[in-house]
């Protein structure tokens, strides 16, 4: 129908879309995700017809007393080869169309602004790189591409926007990402979909949609006063990273500045490139990603650093370009105890 | 062809009830207890299996009515969770997983292939007790605080977070797969074994092929679910880091073991209901099943594609795109011999002689039901289309389609069809033809409004949810009302049907396969004489030379009484 009539198609999914079938279409793929649920649909309708009106005029037509004699027949090649290649042919194109959308809501641009989600019993908090922090509630811009990095701190939990077509599970242990563009200002419902235990169904929340100028005005109104990165150069400090991962010649740790996204060699002969996932395994399990030429001698972090410091430790990495911020970090390192009275989610981070 | 097709339904009033048979060869309660009779062990099923689908239907009730508002008005939210558990455990593992099988296939499979039992009787009664210890254990779980992971268990809510009783179900379900594990394996030997001379694997009903392909399923997947539960419990109890990522697991690997069996396991549950149909249909149209080759294959392509499909769950729990891409695919290639099927039915129905008792308006119920639920079963296999509709309502109305819509509508329908052979004698027809109407128009009130709550999102196990999304719960709920009334009167009229019913006589529905061909009630050994199988199945023309043959010998035989 698509291509036979373009219009009749597009008056189609406005309809369909604005009865009470479909959530509210609030990014930009919610309304190729419906487009594809739509066609679905209608494939579906015309194979439970089809096997409807056959059923029927069959029982009509040859019901006894119409047709007290049955005829036997055995079978037909040609009709079986037609109910295997049509049906196969319509679920093929269904899984084309579906891959492609899948692709494209689990592959993010590179551009897009990055918020951290962690999942746990039973709330959301999500972390902005500008220092903003969230539970239960996210808020993103119109017009910008958003990234979420998701992880769970216990058990799996799943973050569902249905306005944007959108669902990702928070896994515990790794870092699972998902990407959307909202368009429409507008609270949006936000919901636990994997069942985590007792309070699951309270597990919700809202996404506000803000024009960019609002969601300026949100970002300076709910600012902590520190960056994701700023928390975690206080944690870089406080677990005295830079004893070893500084500049110095005899340093015994590697240099972090640029390691972010960099082709690594590790001491079992792997090369990985250090993405978010990577430095969150070396901070918990460093002894299975140790770096050609350093002696195995970092401890584990996993239990000391909450899944929030890990995402601020590596929002800090990211942020080195060079190492002149851990030298620094370093040689300031009683900056911790007057910044004790303000909030510091980080350090509370290590305490839980 | 000639007239001779005709084949009209023998006059009931003049059979008798045989003097002899499986269910009054022996008395008490040990002849029930200690039998090898494939016949008693498939009523001792039915009745374990009926009370099991009660106790699953009146949890399934309460999760209804603690649904008909959107706060937690009925029950406390972890009541409710414990609830949902418990009504998956034993729906899943202790009725919908033995329900066709253990009674129909266990009283059927060795009649229509000829044999006086299964080949090994005393592992038949075997797995009737490991199900019953399975089941108990499940109860006592029930009665002594329940369980709240979701029947799934997933990892690691189950192994650390949650304070029920995860062990016992685990166990619960461990012993279950056993069961299913050697009724599958009986099933098999029996099947490659012990049929008739001149019963070739082309003569087999399609309701054999069916099991064949579900008891294949049985006995490579259970296996593998007992691994995942044994795991499970070693995490759970000595704190073995298989899954748990903090000392080195995989999380994902759970689930990866998980549904490995439970994927396949949904068709154990509904491969014996398409074999119920295909017997149905072919009888009731009084015409061979349109492409029995056809049909056959489709069963054992279901069995073989169903166990590369599994990952097909976990589309948005972070597999790599390209493997959600892999198992997207081989989803779509298992839809297409369901589809198969469904058409193979319909024209099966082309040229026939119909008519319209319970077992085929069941059997009708099970064809627009099952469509609907396969076709929304490619919405979630299609990788796209699954992010958004994954873990919602349309989840649970797509396994309700299939599995209640589908399944327990096979189900009913072999009830009907077979009990008459089971008990001797015939249900009620007007009232069994409401019952059946019933149970169509409530299951689609119940479950349909679930589609259209997927859609908006609803997510599946909450027991609280946002109030815009009331009116089609109420609607929900209201239609399991209807639903449950259609479950309760079959129970009803059945019972009734054991001593008031008409009887039965050998062949009531003029079927062609070989369970038909001896009395009803069969007697122990099944046959008096080991029978010859010298056509193919669903020969309708053999029937009725058979018939002719019959009447002739009577006639003969009341010449010399009167002279």
């Amino acid at each position: 129908m698509k291509f036979l009539s373009p219009v009749l198609w597009q008056f189609l999914v406005k309809w369909m879309t604005h009865s009470a079938l479909f959530p509210p279409e609030a990014s930009k793929m919610a309304s190729d995700m419906d487009a594809l649920i739509i066609f679905m649909t209608l494939v579906s309708l015309f194979g439970l017809v089809v096997v409807g009106i056959l059923v029927a005029t069959f029982s009509v037509l040859y019901s006894k007393k119409r047709h007290p004699v049955a005829e036997q027949i055995e079978g037909s090649t040609l009709l079986e080869a037609t109910w295997t290649i049509i049906p196969l042919g319509l679920f093929l194109v269904m899984f084309v169309w579906g891959a492609v959308i899948y692709f494209r809501a689990f592959t993010p641009p590179p551009n897009a602004l990055n918020i951290y989600v962690v999942g746990k019993q039973w709330m959301w908090k999500a972390e902005h790189p500008t220092g903003q922090h969230e539970i239960n509630s996210l808020h993103v811009p119109t017009g910008r591409a958003v990234q979420l990095t998701l992880i769970s701190q216990d058990v799996f939990h799943s973050f569902s926007i249905p306005a944007f077509r959108v669902k990702r599970e928070a896994i515990p242990g790794r870092y699972n990402t998902v990407w959307f563009e909202p368009t429409v200002p507008g609270t949006y419902h936000l919901f636990c979909t994997q069942y985590c235990g007792t309070a699951h169904s309270a597990m919700i929340g809202e996404v506000v949609v803000l024009t960019p100028d609002d969601y300026k005005k949100w970002l300076a109104e709910s600012t902590s006063g520190m960056s994701l990165a700023q928390n975690g150069e206080r944690l870089f400090a406080s677990l005295s990273c830079a004893a070893c991962h500084n500049d110095k010649p005899d340093a015994r740790g590697p240099s972090l500045a640029n390691v972010y996204g960099a082709k690594l060699n590790l001491a079992n002969g792997r090369t990985v490139i250090a993405d978010d996932a990577y430095l969150r395994e070396a901070i918990l399990n460093p002894s299975q990603h140790n770096i050609e030429g350093y002696a195995p001698i970092m401890p584990t972090y996993q239990g000391q650093v909450s899944e929030e410091g890990v995402i601020s430790l590596i929002e800090y990495i990211k942020n080195l370009d060079s190492n002149y911020r851990i030298n620094q970090t370093l040689t300031t390192s009683d900056l911790l105890p007057e910044s004790h009275g303000k909030t510091a989610p980080a350090a509370q981070g290590v305490k839980q | 062809m000639s007239s001779n097709t005709i084949v009209t339904l023998p006059d009931q009033s003049t059979a008798k009830m045989p003097k002899l048979s499986y269910l009054n060869k022996e008395h008490g309660i040990l002849s029930w207890l200690l039998t090898g009779d494939h016949k008693r062990i498939a009523i001792l099923y039915l009745v374990s299996l009926t009370f099991f689908f009660f106790i699953g239907g009146s949890l399934a009730g309460l999760i209804r009515l603690e649904l008909l508002t959107p706060q937690t008005s009925l029950m406390a939210a972890d009541t409710y969770n414990k609830i949902f558990t418990m009504h998956g455990v034993i729906m899943v593992f202790f009725f919908l997983v033995p329900s066709v099988p253990a009674t129909l296939g266990n009283f059927l499979i060795p009649m229509m292939l000829g044999a006086k039992d299964l080949a090994l009787p005393k592992i038949n009664l075997l797995s009737w007790y490991l199900y019953i210890i399975g089941g108990s254990l499940a109860i006592y779980t029930m009665a002594s605080g329940g369980v709240d992971t979701g029947w799934t268990f997933t990892t690691p809510l189950s192994t650390h977070y949650v304070n029920t009783n995860v062990l016992s179900t685990g166990v619960a379900v461990f012993i279950a797969g056993f069961s299913s594990i050697f009724t599958g394996l009986n099933f098999i030997v029996t099947i490659h074994r012990m049929r008739a001379p001149g019963m070739t694997w082309f003569r087999l009903p399609l309701f054999v092929w069916a099991h064949y392909a579900a008891s294949v399923l049985m006995v490579l997947g259970t296996p593998v679910v007992a691994i995942a539960i044994v795991l499970v419990a070693l995490e759970r109890t000595i704190g073995i880091g298989v899954f748990d990522p903090t000392k080195g697991g995989d999380p994902l690997l759970f689930q990866h073991l998980f549904w490995f069996y439970s994927h396949p396991a949904v068709y154990i549950m509904i491969l014996p209901g398409m074999g119920v149909i295909s017997e149905v249909i072919s009888t009731f149209s009084r015409k061979r099943v349109f492409g029995y080759t056809a049909v056959a294959f489709s069963s054992v392509a279901i069995a073989i594609f169903g166990f590369f499909v599994w990952a097909h769950h976990m589309y948005i729990m972070g597999l790599s795109n390209y493997a959600a891409l892999l198992f997207s695919l081989l989803t779509m290639l298992v839809a297409v011999p369901s589809a198969i099927k469904i058409f193979n039915w319909a024209f099966t129905l082309y040229k026939g002689s119909i008519t319209f008792e319970t077992p085929m308006l069941y059997a009708f119920g099970f064809m627009g039901l099952f469509t609907i639920g396969g076709l929304t079963g490619v919405f979630l296999g299609t990788s796209g289309s699954d992010i958004h509709l994954t873990e919602t309502y349309f989840i649970v109305a797509h396994f309700h389609f299939v599995m209640v819509g589908g399944m327990l509508m096979a189900f009913l329908s072999g009830i009907h069809f077979w009990g008459p052979k089971m008990t001797g004698r015939m249900y009620p027809e007007k009232l069994s033809q409401l019952a059946a109407v019933v149970t169509f128009i409530g299951f689609n009130f119940t479950f349909f409004p679930q589609f259209v709550l997927g859609m908006l999102g609803m997510p599946r196990r909450y027991a609280a949810y946002p109030p815009e999304f009331q009116v089609l719960n109420v609607f929900s709920t209201a239609g399991a009302t209807v639903l449950g009334v259609g479950y309760l009167l079959p129970v009803l009229y059945l019972v009734w049907s054991l001593k008031y019913g008409e009887i039965a006589g050998d062949n009531p529905w003029q079927a062609t396969g070989l369970e038909w061909q001896t009395q009803s009630p069969p007697l122990t050994e099944n046959f008096v004489a080991t029978p010859i199988m010298d056509h193919d199945a669903y020969d309708y023309e053999w029937l009725e030379k058979q018939n002719l043959a019959k009447q002739n010998q009577q006639k003969a035989s009341e010449v010399p009484s009167v002279g």
